[in-house]
């Protein structure tokens, strides 16, 4: 690791301007993957700017019935929360299918959004990577890809976004507010995360601090986050869905919103899928063929082909689920 | 090199001391003030061997950055059992037989007190099946809360009894 | 459970750890957390490439470094003693044989610099092709001179072809383990401190290993000094299954360092990722099992074919087949061992070597044949139950296979299972149960042992042994065994082990510690009551070696255990569990029911872990292990383990030693992924024959 310089500013302003004012500064939130990254030599900030101290760990109301959480929110007080748990269990199921306890009480909100992908080879400095290395290849598309995309990946970079949380903030269209250098702005979720440029993983400059993360009214329906990964517990995800599905009297699809984690370098939100099942009825054969329409486009690796299938039966069976529980 | 001037209080003593700015709470503990109890397994944050307690919270000391938790009250196993008097829990662990190495084992003792507060307070997991009920600390729901702490000897059966013996 | 012997109080209790309070406060002193003075931090170098040559090394940015003290390469190192083992010829020339070699050495005053320095190293390489990836289409597998342990490579009786050609039923398959690592707990670990005096050099290590005294010897070879020069304090081990029982590069590449900064103690943790590289590993196997039967079940012919990988540098051998030499009767056998040698780090040995992934393939084929016969798997293996050893045609000394099944299908509720596959789904879970049996053979002991006793005041005595206690329970159980042996209450014996300076013994491995070591404690209490009698003058001291194995050579020494397991695959994701796990064992007499018992289950675990998570990848781009941290190479976690019991059946082995007992380090893992494979074929109809059984497995 290098060596690096440490501030601990007491607002937000300071601490934006200060990492504006280095190249190479960063915010410390949490830690719990930027100081893993530092030690593995991915990253090597000169100067760690700790927001952690930043008056932004308040979960509040919003006018018009949305929630506010401040970006230094630990994980586990926002999966604990009251608010979060009655009106978002979609958010606290994702939070809590995140990590372990440990981590949990450690990593902010902030932090969560922004983290990096765990690829091996990202995470290996001895070897190829576009994203860590930009020009040097990706390693993992021809060695040990079982973890990887199979939506929206390019030759460059095959790499999944490894959040939970970001998962279930992009079925609830979530806005994240950040303050920068140039003043504030809000960013819908879906624009946080940017294309399929390896080197750029979010729309955020630097020096652009997260301080908040908006959620809107939740819809009057069904929701769920279900986490499929190789370990009962404390592992990230092979494929995970967020869904909310609500459905008429006459069990037709109003609306659908799902998002997948684990199938590309972001939170993928399932368009194809919402749009197949609108007006659908709500059927297991509706939900197979929604599945089908946001997975047709999958290109898979030669280590994860079996993610295609997987997404679709979990999709599948979480929409299942949501109708049933709307049934009743 | 740079460094930074903190000051910590380590169960229950208070210590202070001059650090690399990149010492790890861990390495503070085990290398600048010989508190070993807390070990170094993975120093990735993916065993738990290095759980402490950070002001009552069940924290990974291998991903914090000591210069970063100036005024900290840490409490490790050690600290738990005071004087040698065990803790309820260390005296579960020795009954249940739960640890053969002994290595993961006060990290999983400082996770077990950490997450018996929190379900104490009614923290939600991730098998917690309504989420606005109350907190009923079953076997699944310790294993998942425990999650967090690997042990490669495989005493699991043992931690789950003893923390179980003292959450009941 | 077995009666004691007679006269015997604290043989068969179920004493708690006696180092238990100093493990749950965290204060048993480990490796690492040795108090030293001022000591230095040691960083490595390792290569980046698999195979060739170093042609520059560019330490001047490290040196340069405020607070590194020395860079150690294959330039400046000081010079080894002794090349016979490779793989400890560490620093001493510019060839390279594995990606994640150990090619320098940073020391510094803090760990931070001491990493950082490291980092700064440059190195280039004459790189060569690298060749990693074993498998049975290679066309220059060989066979070794033997296998480990020393045992034959190949068996042969019989015509296994004519046999399976005459056979009613017939099954040829294979089967494939991936590499495993033991990754115990506490990484590999020594701090070195290295001084001259009035006799010369003399290096102080203090050690994380399954056997202080192997570790002195090769390590004063190595070094070039007199054993009795090295001296190895390793009083508590966080965890080995294998992979601390022998010195390794890092070891010496300490004791280098150690010498270059003479009279400051150096402390080198491995980092976990260059465990991956730097402690060995169960390499990976591909298994061809055929099975020929008659239209009863009854086996005609059996044939276990093993092809592993091992390393150029130094040959590692698995025993793969070794189970299938006794499990059951069949008049025409073969089992055989081909290698493939590889630019790879070091395999070694890791618990059970040779039964766990051998006896996946075997108990998962028996577990297909009595599919194919349409017979109970249970009552399949009675069937073939052989009266004597089928390959020595020696008796057993004691074999309760059967009895184990039979307990096992009698407490697991086996009895009233429907055979059927893929027939129960439970809230959107497949269901199932399988069996499997189990074994590890009572090796004859590796070295003999040696004890020391010494009458303190008051009554009570000092016993001493260069053991280990990797946390198998062994301080608590050889004390309760000196305790009987002497005619005196427990707490009237302090025993010290894990010091190179305690009377030599055999290190911790092959579930042969406890019998050589109790042997050595009951000869060592024999020799002083027979010279001091009952009220010995405080300091009167006597030593012994322990007996051999009375029945060597004259029965068939093994353990046996029987696996059940019931697992639950989700019908839509795929994922598995495992809610229950029994194994029932016959393993001799049992001296500690609850460190034996713990020794069982969490064998029993580690085999739920490779049946379920641990996937070590091999990546032949870079020709290295990428799964090399814990958050790639899954073991199981707590939410993974649920009901696990073991039992043991009443038994006492006489013929192996004294105590009566077999051992219980290794058996516990053995069987397990079969059974549960077993199990999931029985939930979901589809038959996993690779580990581990992941959740893409099921998904159709």
């Amino acid at each position: 690791m290098n060596p690096f310089d440490y501030e601990r500013p007491a607002d937000a302003g300071a601490a934006v301007a200060t990492v504006a004012s280095r190249a190479d500064a960063a915010f410390l939130g949490g830690g719990t993957n930027l100081v893993d990254l530092m030690k593995l030599g991915v990253t090597g900030p000169s100067l760690l700017v700790d927001v952690t101290g930043l008056p932004l760990d308040r979960i509040e109301p919003l006018p018009g019935g949305g929630l506010r959480i401040g970006a230094t929110v630990r994980n586990a007080d926002a999966a604990a929360d009251p608010e979060v748990r009655r009106r978002y269990p979609m958010l606290a199921r994702a939070l809590l299918a995140g990590a372990s306890g440990q981590v949990r009480n450690m990593a902010t909100i902030g932090g969560n959004l922004l983290q990096r992908t765990r690829c091996v080879y990202f995470q290996d400095v001895t070897l190829a990577c576009n994203k860590r290395e930009p020009g040097s290849g990706c390693a993992a598309l021809h060695g040990y890809n079982r973890h990887h995309a199979i939506l929206g990946a390019s030759e460059r970079c095959v790499a999944v976004h490894p959040s939970d949380m970001a998962v279930a903030l992009t079925a609830l269209d979530a806005v994240v507010q950040v303050q920068g250098p140039d003043g504030e702005r809000a960013i819908p979720i879906a624009d946080l995360y940017t294309g399929d440029d390896p080197e750029r993983d979010t729309a955020l400059a630097h020096g652009e601090l997260i301080t908040a993360i908006d959620l809107p009214e939740p819809a009057a329906a069904p929701s769920a986050y279900r986490k499929v990964r190789d370990r009962a517990s404390y592992a990230f995800a092979l494929v995970s869905v967020a869904a909310v599905l609500d459905v008429d009297a006459g069990g037709t699809v109003r609306d659908a919103r799902i998002a997948f984690g684990g199938l590309a370098h972001r939170p993928w939100r399932a368009s194809r899928a919402e749009a197949a099942l609108r007006g659908a009825p709500a059927t297991g054969a509706s939900f197979r063929t929604a599945a089908d329409a946001e997975l047709a486009a999958a290109r898979p690796l030669p280590g994860n082909a079996f993610k295609v299938p997987m997404a679709r039966s979990t999709l599948a069976a979480v929409l299942r689920g949501l109708a049933a529980r709307e049934a009743r | 090199m740079s460094t930074g001037s903190i000051m910590l209080t380590v169960d229950g003593e208070s210590r202070s001391l001059v650090i690399d700015t990149r010492t790890t709470l861990l390495d503070a503990l085990r290398d600048h003030l010989g508190v070993t109890s807390p070990k170094k397994g993975c120093d990735h944050g993916q065993c738990g061997a290095c759980t402490v307690l950070l002001d009552g919270r069940r924290v990974l000391a291998c991903l914090a950055l000591a210069v970063a938790h100036d005024g900290a009250e840490i409490t490790t196993a050690a600290g738990l059992s005071p004087d040698g008097e065990p803790h309820p829990l260390a005296q579960a662990f020795i009954d249940h037989d739960g640890f053969q190495c002994g290595y993961c084992t006060p990290g999983q003792i400082c996770s077990a007190a950490g997450m018996l507060d929190e379900a104490g307070k009614g923290a939600p997991s991730h098998v917690t099946g309504d989420l606005e009920g109350p907190t009923v600390l079953d076997d699944e729901e310790i294993r998942e809360r425990m999650s967090g702490n690997l042990c490669r000897c495989g005493a699991y059966p043992g931690i789950v009894a003893a923390i179980r013996e003292v959450s009941g | 459970m077995t009666s004691a012997p007679t006269g015997s109080r604290a043989i068969g209790a179920p004493v708690p750890r006696l180092e238990g309070r100093a493990k749950v406060t965290g204060t048993a002193p480990y490796a690492y957390d040795q108090p030293v003075e001022a000591p230095l931090y040691l960083a490595a170098v390792t290569s980046t490439s698999a195979r060739g040559h170093i042609t520059a090394i560019d330490t001047a940015a490290a040196d340069r470094l405020d607070g590194v003290v020395a860079v150690l390469t294959h330039e400046n190192a000081p010079r080894l003693a002794s090349d016979e083992n490779a793989e400890l010829w560490v620093l001493q020339s510019d060839e390279v044989a594995f990606r994640g070699q150990l090619i320098g050495a940073v020391v510094a005053s803090r760990p931070e610099i001491a990493a950082q320095a490291a980092g700064l190293v440059r190195v280039e390489y004459d790189a060569r092709p690298h060749d990693v990836e074993p498998g049975p289409g290679r066309d220059d597998l060989y066979a070794p001179a033997t296998v480990n342990t020393g045992l034959e490579t190949d068996t042969i009786a019989g015509d296994v072809d004519a046999a399976m050609a005459d056979a009613a039923v017939t099954l040829d398959r294979t089967y494939s383990t991936p590499l495993q690592f033991h990754v115990p707990m506490e990484p590999q670990t020594a701090v070195a401190r290295w001084d001259r005096d009035g006799g010369g050099d003399r290096l102080t290590l203090y050690d994380s290993t399954q056997g202080v005294i192997r570790m002195r010897q090769i390590m004063a070879a190595v070094l070039g000094l007199p054993p009795d020069r090295v001296e190895v304090i390793s009083p508590h081990v966080g965890g080995g299954f294998g992979s601390k029982l022998r010195p390794k590069a890092h070891h010496v590449l300490v004791a280098l360092a150690a010498r270059t900064v003479e009279g400051r103690p150096v402390k080198f943790a491995l980092p976990r990722r260059l465990t991956f590289a730097g402690s060995g590993y169960r390499p990976s196997t591909v298994q061809r099992i055929r099975l020929g039967a008659d239209a009863d079940g009854r086996l005609t012919a059996i044939a276990h074919d093993a092809v592993g990988g091992t390393s150029k540098l130094v040959e590692f051998a698995e025993q793969t087949a070794l189970a299938t030499r006794t499990m059951y009767a069949a008049p025409n056998r073969r089992t055989t061992h081909r290698l493939a040698a590889l630019d790879v780090s070091v395999p070694t040995v890791m618990r059970a070597p040779g039964e766990a992934p051998g006896m996946f393939a075997l108990e998962s084929a028996m577990d297909e044949l009595a599919v194919a016969c349409g017979l109970d798997p249970i009552e399949l293996r009675v069937r073939n139950e052989p009266g004597r050893d089928p390959e020595t045609g020696l008796p057993y000394s004691t074999r309760n296979l059967v009895a184990c099944l039979r307990e096992g299908a009698r407490r697991f509720g086996w009895t009233d299972r429907d055979p059927a596959p893929a027939a129960r789904l439970d809230d959107g879970w497949l269901t199932g149960t399988g069996v499997a049996a189990a074994t590890y053979p009572a090796y004859p002991v590796i070295g003999p042992s040696n004890a020391a006793i010494r009458a303190l005041a008051g009554g009570r005595y000092r016993v001493d042994i260069a053991a280990a206690d990797i946390g198998t329970g062994s301080r608590t159980a050889l004390t309760q065994i000196a305790a009987d042996a002497l005619a005196v209450p427990l707490d009237a014996v302090d025993l010290r082990l894990g010091e190179s300076t305690l009377p030599a013994a055999a290190p911790a491995a092959g579930s042969m510690g406890l019998g050589g070591w109790g042997s050595a404690v009951i000869a060592a209490a024999r020799a002083f009551r027979e010279k001091y009698g009952t009220a010995p003058a405080e300091g009167a001291e006597a030593g012994a070696t322990g007996a051999g194995v009375p029945g060597a050579g004259k029965v068939a020494l093994h353990a046996f255990g029987a696996q059940f397991a019931e697992v639950r695959v989700h019908a839509d994701t795929g994922e598995i569990r495992v809610p229950r796990l029994l194994g029932v064992f016959a393993v001799g007499r049992v001296v500690n029911p609850r460190t034996a018992r713990s020794q069982l289950t969490g064998g029993m675990v580690m085999g739920l872990s490779a049946a379920l998570h641990e996937h070590g990848v091999m990546d032949p781009g870079p020709g290295q292990v990428v799964t090399r941290d814990l958050a790639d190479y899954h073991i199981a976690a707590h939410a993974d383990v649920q009901d696990v019991d073991a039992v043991w059946i009443d038994e006492a082995d006489p013929h192996y030693n004294e105590l009566g007992a077999k051992g219980v380090g290794e058996i516990g893992i053995v069987g397990v992924a079969a059974a549960i494979a077993n199990a999931a074929f029985h939930a979901t109809g589809v038959r996993v024959r690779d580990l581990p059984l992941t959740p893409d497995a099921f998904l159709r």
